[in-house]
């Protein structure tokens, strides 16, 4: 049957045109229902002995998506007109929606109302759409209830009371969301409903009886009509809302339209915004405009402070307001201050799901267990949350994750409900069992199918070995070095053969062009993205058998690899280079300790130590070379900690220690890296995937280049070659010093990311730390998925694999690549979490004395970074609460002078310090430092 | 945009990926004509009107062993709504025109008509996309209207790929997502592939499933057609009382 769908629609232009679709509905559509007769059930999604079938209105899906996602909500028909809502009003909650949709074990089926021919039904004149849609949700009610008869009941679940009403009127049943759940019994689930306070449910249990009490805390937000006409005019600035790690109650909006970032000061001004909201801002009259003292203790009503965090690894991770602090002293008139504003309204809520713990509190008396308690992020720049529980007891003294509804301006804190999820948004699950189908049996060899394939290479015979960190059980990569006859060398990485040839291997009847891109294998570590390592635990991006024993190099086992293959002179330099699938059998899997000591022992002169110090020597030409072509030598203070086996207490902890066996292996993977990145580029230069790391900016570099200003150092930043030279210039009096500065010039850096080569242009590939021209990640496919997909651009390079549809799509492979610099970002924060955590353990047993770095100047105190423990801190040189006027910040030359004393603490001064864990605050235990 | 529905497989218009739109044809709707017909695939309505056998107008351009085709594809003004283009003349009407005739060409028994011309004119009335296709299967109708002699009928649909799945016949909003449209003719009976038109990059493998799928389209045309035609001649018959 046909039917004409014809609306009008605004064109970009600003043009109105009328649209004619057509609309075809149709007879084969199913309902769902494996018990029913009448349809086709091979598609059925329901349970056989359903007795109660839910449809749930939009409001419903939009404002309880958490509950629609516990397990105990099961056997909903999701209409395709609530989807299409839905996707409409929230793409975040649609894509939740679509996962539960899809997932098999949930029993979500989606009813296509639009397009059957029993359901569709028409605008009426004078209707609104969401009338309409209400209408069609009531007609698609219907027609179950008449189309799976009086065995299953069908019920409407649906917050909006008019449509409840309606329903109800004509014969179908229909239940608010708060009702349901009641009927259901279960108390917990509760929990995860969201009380909505708009007039939309029956409000006399929650009707407020004291109006007058309450008190407006925030300004209204403006209209968005009236945000759009500002942000034209002018009159309103558009910006991301950054709130300053160190003071939540500091926040920055950096604004296109000025040029500047506005700081926004306390709560009020940022009008209920989040961390990370898009957000209009209104200037403030400029007598207002503070003067960039930029202090590190929360001068506002709560009594939040300072952490100590880990040594922040880019300059993505440490606020960017230091480099804008305004010279205090002087005659600068206030109004050369940073610009300050305030938050009119809200564009785009970042809001997601917070995980802290609750403030605690008394058990409430009465009131059937509900009790309100106030919600604490871990982190800082989130406010607290209120929220309704029945479970108080259970969730006092845990870690929780909380989402947040609403924040109106009457109240001082946002509400939410607590959910259960993961932070960072790191998968912890285990794999599906579809996933698992996708992998090949164990024990694993190699069988002579592998070897038969004409384009795999046989090089077990050569001596190939890995070297990796102690106790590494997914070795990706490994080595070997052979003297050629005419005294070149012939080096080869191989990182371990990837997931989806291997499983090529295991399917015997399609061998040649088999590839399983797109198989759910791939598509959940494409999710997953990278493995993520914890201090003790490392949760991995794919399965474990394919991880430590079918992929892992290990020693004397057969494996198949992806080789690169140099000829090199003995003076490191490349005269060819061949890539290859093979298959290897490595001799020795040593560690970075084992090479070491290998290397340095003059009296093992075996073959194995032979090809180790070749390739040492080689390494070593490589790494001069790189860095007389300017790539910086960075440090980061990365921290090791030994774990107690059998209580996982951190029970010692220190810097990490490179060795050059460490060097040797990098610069392999480097080169190999490079290698693979310019064969790739020239195959596809539309469609590879590759990582950049931009140059920093000016303003990026502001703040070191202000602390070498201030011990007399002259860095020369034009380029990564001069920044390289003067860094090795800087050598101070003790022997930290230019370590030190190494870290604070890593700090300013951006992050590397990865990106599709036809977003960009050529000039912007290179990669700034390397000084690379061309750089991709080759070398770690089990763990990193990006490896996974140059893998495979290299098997289509060589005309081994034919390269999967989805390189052809520009927005898909962008859409990787995002995913994946957000993953591994995630994983990074993971890891330093994780760190950090242990770091607290460590101490709570140890306070102790030790020595400190000064590395920023503050008003009313410096942060101290401990290089023994890669942590760093504020100390306070004046009490809470104080306003610290006897200090006297010196900005130019980065130092802090009591008034009238002679007592001066200079940047990159030693001091002593007591390190001793403090809890003010129940279950947000800190790293207090305290100068001895 | 999502032009194929990950959750219940239908496209935006509420077809599978192999559905076709709806297809009509009409025989003739142009008096004057010697045969014409109009030909609708979903809201893509196309009108031909076929002229000849006969004399050549221009001498010089007449051939001594087979007869002349001419062909003009043109868009009504009224055609694609506020989407307004030149009616004819245009790069892309001499290039369809062209396509057209050619494919005509295939299937028509030239040679039996030496010193004569044949003017096929479609014209598109409202266009929603594959129009290229509705022309061909409208002149083939009118062709047959008209009597002249044919070896098989021509048929065409378009086929694409979007959300890595080959669609049938697609319509103006799947044809505006900028994926690759491949639009084939065929001689349905003797199976020869006579049109074969791809403006994209698409792999082998993917490109011979599309193209696949698009000869079953043209195929279950040529049957519509077919039973079109049938309809048309039993009317004749029962004109003519026999």
């Amino acid at each position: 049957m046909l039917q004409s769908k014809s609306f009008v629609k605004k064109t970009r232009q600003g043009r109105v045109v009328k649209v004619v679709r057509e609309h075809y509905l149709r007879d084969d559509i199913y309902c769902g229902a494996p018990s029913c007769k009448t349809c086709d059930t091979s598609a059925a999604r329901l349970s056989t002995s359903a007795s109660t079938i839910l449809i749930v209105d939009t409001n419903v899906v939009l404002n309880q998506i958490d509950l629609l996602e516990n397990p105990a909500i099961d056997d909903v028909v999701v209409l395709s007109v609530v989807l299409e809502e839905v996707r409409n009003k929230n793409l975040a909650v649609y894509n939740r929606l679509k996962a539960l949709c899809t997932n098999s074990l949930r029993k979500y089926f989606v009813f296509s109302n639009e397009h059957h021919k029993d359901t569709y039904v028409k605008e009426m004149v004078g209707e609104s759409p969401n009338d309409r849609n209400d209408r069609a949700i009531r007609v698609a009610a219907r027609w179950y209830q008449n189309h799976l008869g009086v065995n299953t009941q069908i019920l409407l679940i649906t917050n909006d009371r008019e449509n409840k009403r309606r329903a109800i009127e004509e014969g179908i049943s229909a239940e608010t969301v708060e009702s349901y759940v009641r009927s259901l019994g279960k108390p917990d689930l509760l929990d995860l409903v969201v009380l909505s306070s708009s007039g939309d449910v029956s409000m006399e249990d929650v009707e407020d009886l004291r109006p007058s009490k309450k008190k407006v805390i925030y300004s209204e937000h403006k209209p968005m009509s009236e945000i759009t006409s500002g942000l034209l005019h002018g009159v309103y600035h558009q910006g991301k809302l950054r709130v300053n790690r160190y003071n939540p109650f500091e926040a920055y909006v950096g604004s296109e339209s000025i040029g500047d970032e506005i700081v926004i000061y306390g709560r009020s001004n940022m009008n209920r915004a989040f961390d990370g909201d898009i957000v209009a801002v209104e200037l403030l009259p400029q007598d207002q405009w503070r003067d960039g003292k930029s202090m590190i203790i929360a001068d506002d009503e709560d009594d939040e402070e300072e952490d100590v965090h880990l040594v922040p690894s880019s300059a993505d991770d440490a606020p960017r307001n230091e480099n804008l602090v305004q010279p205090t002293t002087g005659s600068v008139p206030p109004v050369s201050g940073r610009p300050a504003g305030r938050v009119v309204g809200i564009i785009k809520r970042n809001w997601h799901s917070y995980c802290g713990s609750l403030e605690p509190m008394p058990m409430p008396a009465g009131n059937a267990g509900v009790a309100h308690a106030l919600f604490v992020s871990k982190d800082r720049r989130i406010p607290k949350i209120r929220i309704q529980t029945r479970q108080l007891g259970n969730l006092l003294d845990k870690r929780i994750i909380v989402a947040v509804d609403t924040w109106d301006c009457l109240s001082r804190y946002p509400s939410g409900h607590y959910v259960l999820l993961i932070e960072n948004d790191i998968n912890t699950r285990p794999f599906s069992s579809q996933v698992l189908a996708c992998l090949p049996p164990l024990p694993w060899s190699l069988s002579s199918e592998d070897l038969a394939k004409t384009n795999r290479e046989d090089l077990r015979h050569l001596m190939v070995f890995s070297v990796d960190p102690p106790g590494c059980k997914d070795i990706d990569d490994a080595l070997h070095c052979m003297p050629l006859a005419n005294g070149n060398f012939e080096v080869g990485v191989r990182p371990k053969h990837h997931c989806e040839s291997l499983l090529a291997l295991s399917d015997i009847a399609d061998v040649t062009n088999f590839v399983l891109s797109g198989t759910p294998l791939d598509e959940e570590a494409s999710q997953r993205g990278t493995s993520v390592y914890l201090v003790e635990r490392r949760i991995d991006m794919l399965p474990k058998s394919l991880t430590e024993d079918i992929c892992s190099l290990r020693s004397d086992v057969e494996r198949l690899a992806f080789s690169v293959i140099w000829e090199m002179t003995p003076d490191a330099e490349i005269i060819s280079t061949r890539y290859t699938k093979s298959a290897i059998k490595s001799c020795a899997a040593l560690s970075y300790v084992e090479a070491q000591a290998r290397m340095d022992d003059s009296r093992m002169m075996d073959p194995l130590t032979t090809d180790l110090r070749n390739l040492n020597s080689l390494a070593k030409t490589m790494r001069l070379r790189r860095i007389e072509r300017g790539a910086l030598t960075l440090a980061s203070p990365e921290v090791k900690f030994q774990i107690d086996t059998e209580t996982h207490d951190p029970l010692d902890i220190g810097m990490y220690q490179i060795r050059e066996a460490n060097q040797m292996i990098e610069e392999f993977m480097l080169a190999a890296n490079v290698s693979v990145a310019e064969k790739i580029l020239r195959h596809f230069p539309l469609c590879s995937l590759l990582r950049r790391h931009p140059s920093p900016t000016k303003e990026m570099l502001e703040p070191l280049l202000r602390t070498a200003a201030a011990v007399g150092l002259d860095l020369d930043v034009s380029s990564s070659k001069a920044l390289a030279d003067s860094l090795d210039r800087a050598v101070g009096d003790d022997p930290y010093f230019n370590k030190l500065i190494r870290i604070l010039a890593t700090r300013c850096m951006t992050q590397a990311v990865y990106f599709s080569s036809g977003d960009l242009s050529p000039s912007e590939f290179s990669h700034y730390g390397l000084a690379a021209c061309l750089y991709t990640h080759f070398t770690s496919p089990i763990r990193r998925y990006a490896d996974v997909i140059v893998h495979r651009l290299l098997a289509a390079a060589l005309g081994i694999a034919k390269l999967p549809p989805i390189f052809l799509d520009g927005p898909q492979l962008t859409g990787i690549a995002d995913n994946l610099n957000y993953r591994h970002r995630n994983a990074q924060m993971a890891s330093r979490a994780s760190v950090e955590l242990h770091t607290l353990l460590y101490f709570k047993k140890r306070p102790t004395d030790t020595e400190g770095r000064i590395v920023k100047i503050k008003s009313n105190g410096f942060i101290v970074f401990v290089p023994k423990f890669g942590i760093e801190g504020p100390v306070y040189l004046v009490p809470k609460g104080d306003k610290g006027a006897d200090w006297v910040v010196d900005e130019a030359h980065q130092r802090v002078t009591k008034a009238g004393t002679n007592i001066t603490y200079g940047v990159l001064q030693t001091v002593r310090i007591h390190m001793e864990v403090v809890e003010p605050q129940p279950n947000r235990p800190k790293l207090e430092l305290t100068l001895i | 945009m999502e032009y194929l529905d990950s959750l219940t497989g239908f496209r935006l218009d509420g077809r599978r990926p192999n559905d076709m739109r709806q297809i009509r044809g009409e025989i003739g709707v142009v008096a004057k004509a010697d045969g014409s017909a109009l030909f609708e695939m979903g809201n893509t309505k196309v009108i031909a009107a076929v002229y000849g056998p006969r004399e050549v107008q221009n001498k010089s351009q007449q051939i001594n062993n087979q007869a002349l085709v001419r062909c003009e594809y043109s868009m009504a003004n009224f055609s694609t709504g506020d989407r307004a283009r030149r009616p004819k003349g245009d790069r892309r009407s001499t290039e369809i025109s062209l396509v057209i005739r050619q494919t005509m060409e295939a299937c028509i028994l030239t040679h039996l008509m030496p010193r004569s011309q044949i003017d096929i004119f479609v014209q598109v009335l409202q266009a929603d996309g594959g129009t290229r296709s509705a022309c061909i299967n409208a002149a083939t109708l009118a062709l047959a209207d008209a009597g002249v002699p044919m070896c098989d009928i021509v048929t065409s649909c378009s086929a694409g790929y979007l959300s890595s799945t080959p669609l049938l016949d697609l319509n103006y909003i799947e044809d505006s997502a900028g994926g690759p449209d491949v639009t084939v003719g065929i001689l349905a009976k003797m199976d020869k592939v006579t049109l074969l038109q791809m403006a994209a990059k698409l792999p082998i493998d993917i490109f011979e499933n599309v193209m696949q799928l698009a000869i079953e389209g043209c195929k279950a045309i040529a049957q519509y057609i077919r039973g079109v035609l049938l309809e048309n001649t039993k009317q004749l018959e029962c004109c003519r009382g026999v």
